[in-house]
């Protein structure tokens, strides 16, 4: 089944939350990836039902989400909230969703998804003495119980141990290989990376990028970087790194060097030679933009040039 | 009706700290009966001021406000309602389930405890008990929709319950005969006088205006809860 976002936007009052996007989502597993406030959270409650677009179409396989209770047969939530009622124990919750979706057997499809993400041992009790990560595969078993054959996460390994995380991306990874439309969203680029074949990235409400993971991680490394270098003589480093196109500009400061690195590849690879053929040791070598945020930024403004 | 909704909701208003409010305000109303009768006041005037002050003027109100917000306020200030709208189940379903678990409890903490007081104090004298608890019990049900509504539309329900129960039906209602015509309580007091054949006690509203307004009120306000709830936002921590 396909999600189409169709030039979707979303505001709040004055406050633009999601821009102008056109996206579709099929089968398999898609990443959404945006630094904390990108408006993934508003796309996903938009693909979800739980908002509406102030304009723009969102729609499941050509019929509109918004205000329609019958796309649920289809959909799987897993909301970011702790939605859960603390009262149920893990049995009594997914059981609960079972007999909501009006299932054959509401027992079996329940056992079956909280074998699924692994809780059959602490389904007797109550929710509220749960961990996070064990709330939140409580919430994935809800959500799978109906066998959807799509599933939406929001924010899904927030809080988990790594023995949790990796179990749940093996969850996704198969379910999205068996032809499940699957969107996760998610704020660092190795999560993403690890289980999403196709990438959307989102910053400040825009669609910034999309691809699959190899074209997201080349427009991320094919940039200017910019490293703080530290030497037994800065001066003299600068004068041997200035010759080579690779290294953009190097200025010296107080602090040492800084390099803005044009070509990365070719840069990492001469940086040690010049300094041995120069006779300089080098100290430290660190990146300056490398945070997420930057990077971001970086693929932003390269897709509206 | 759904079942599982309704389970769920008893549970979640049950288990919560008010279900202490929703017992307390009848034990109020059953211990000030018992008082009544210890020193002897056992007579229908002092019982129908009991009704009309207590039981249908503050503790049918407040119990209105708990019950009808309570069903389904608190649900959707955690999120927790997202687990129920998130079903192939119709949103006018949800909202008629919520608001008949809501009524049912007004009926048990309303209007039984109206009749054993009263019963307590002059048993069916005059059709006094059972008067005012068919009055407890309807004006319950349309207390039960209408702000079930409230805590659908808005985020400060109780704040505006307790104005609407206070400020409307006891102060304006008390200066302004014509504001009694829209106050759930009168409907509520012209039912009691339905039964009741009290000298001491007259309704201020007919039951030719009472009748309607209490079905428009209570089916309207179910109605309009479940339209609200189908284009329900829910918004992200962002």
């Amino acid at each position: 089944m396909n999600i189409e976002l169709g030039q979707v936007s979303r505001w709040y009052g004055n406050v633009v939350a999601v821009n102008d996007v056109t996206m579709t989502v099929g089968p398999g597993v898609t990443g959404l990836l945006g630094p904390n406030g990108a408006g993934k959270s508003t796309l996903l409650h938009m693909m979800a039902g739980f908002l509406a677009p102030s304009t723009g179409t969102a729609t499941l396989d050509g019929k509109q989400i918004w205000r329609n209770h019958q796309i649920y047969r289809s959909i799987g939530l897993v909301p970011e909230r702790e939605a859960v009622y603390g009262f149920l124990t893990g049995w009594q919750f997914v059981l609960s969703s079972a007999r909501l979706h009006r299932l054959a057997s509401p027992e079996d499809a329940a056992a079956k998804a909280l074998a699924m993400v692994e809780m059959e041992d602490s389904k007797e009790r109550r929710i509220e003495t749960y961990s996070k990560g064990m709330r939140q595969r409580v919430k994935v078993a809800a959500a799978l119980v109906h066998d959807p054959q799509v599933l939406l996460l929001d924010e899904p390994f927030n809080g988990m141990d790594p023995r949790q995380r990796l179990h749940l991306m093996d969850l996704v990874r198969e379910l999205g290989a068996a032809g499940r439309t699957i969107l996760f969203s998610s704020h660092i680029l190795e999560e993403v990376e690890r289980v999403a074949q196709q990438i959307e990235v989102l910053v400040a409400g825009r669609h910034a990028a999309s691809g699959d993971f190899r074209e997201i991680r080349r427009r991320m490394t094919d940039r200017p970087h910019l490293f703080h270098v530290r030497s037994s003589d800065d001066r003299r480093l600068a004068a041997a790194l200035i010759a080579d196109a690779s290294s953009g500009a190097v200025s010296l400061g107080v602090a040492g060097l800084e390099v803005q690195a044009v070509d990365f590849r070719r840069f990492t690879w001469l940086l040690p030679r010049v300094a041995r053929d120069a006779g300089v040791t080098v100290w430290q070598v660190a990146p300056a933009d490398e945070d997420l945020e930057s990077v971001f930024s970086y693929l932003i403004s390269g897709s509206t040039r | 009706m759904n079942s599982v909704v309704a389970g769920i909701t008893y549970r979640a208003v049950l288990g919560r700290r008010r279900v202490l409010l929703l017992i307390l305000l009848p034990v109020v109303l059953i211990g000030l009966a018992l008082l009544l009768r210890a020193i002897g006041s056992t007579d229908e005037k002092a019982t129908v001021t009991l009704m009309q002050t207590y039981a249908i003027g503050t503790m049918l109100p407040l119990l209105g406000l708990i019950a009808g917000t309570g069903t389904i306020a608190p649900e959707i200030d955690d999120g927790t309602i997202i687990h129920l709208l998130s079903k192939p189940i119709s949103r006018p379903v949800i909202a008629t389930t919520k608001f008949m678990v809501a009524a049912s409890m007004l009926a048990v903490f309303a209007a039984v405890p109206t009749f054993v007081a009263a019963w307590l104090l002059i048993r069916d004298e005059a059709g006094i008990a059972s008067g005012f608890a068919l009055g407890a019990l309807i004006g319950g049900i349309a207390y039960a929709a209408v702000f079930l509504l409230l805590g659908v539309v808005t985020r400060h329900a109780v704040t505006i319950g307790i104005i609407y129960a206070v400020v409307w039906e006891n102060l304006v209602g008390g200066y302004v005969p014509g504001a009694r015509n829209f106050s759930i309580q009168q409907w509520a007091q012209t039912f009691a006088d339905q039964i009741s054949t009290s000298g001491f006690f007259k309704a201020s509203v007919g039951m030719g205006f009472a009748v309607p307004a209490v079905l428009i009120v209570t089916i309207g306000s179910v109605v309009w809860a479940g339209q609200r709830l189908r284009s329900l936002s829910l918004t992200g921590d962002e």
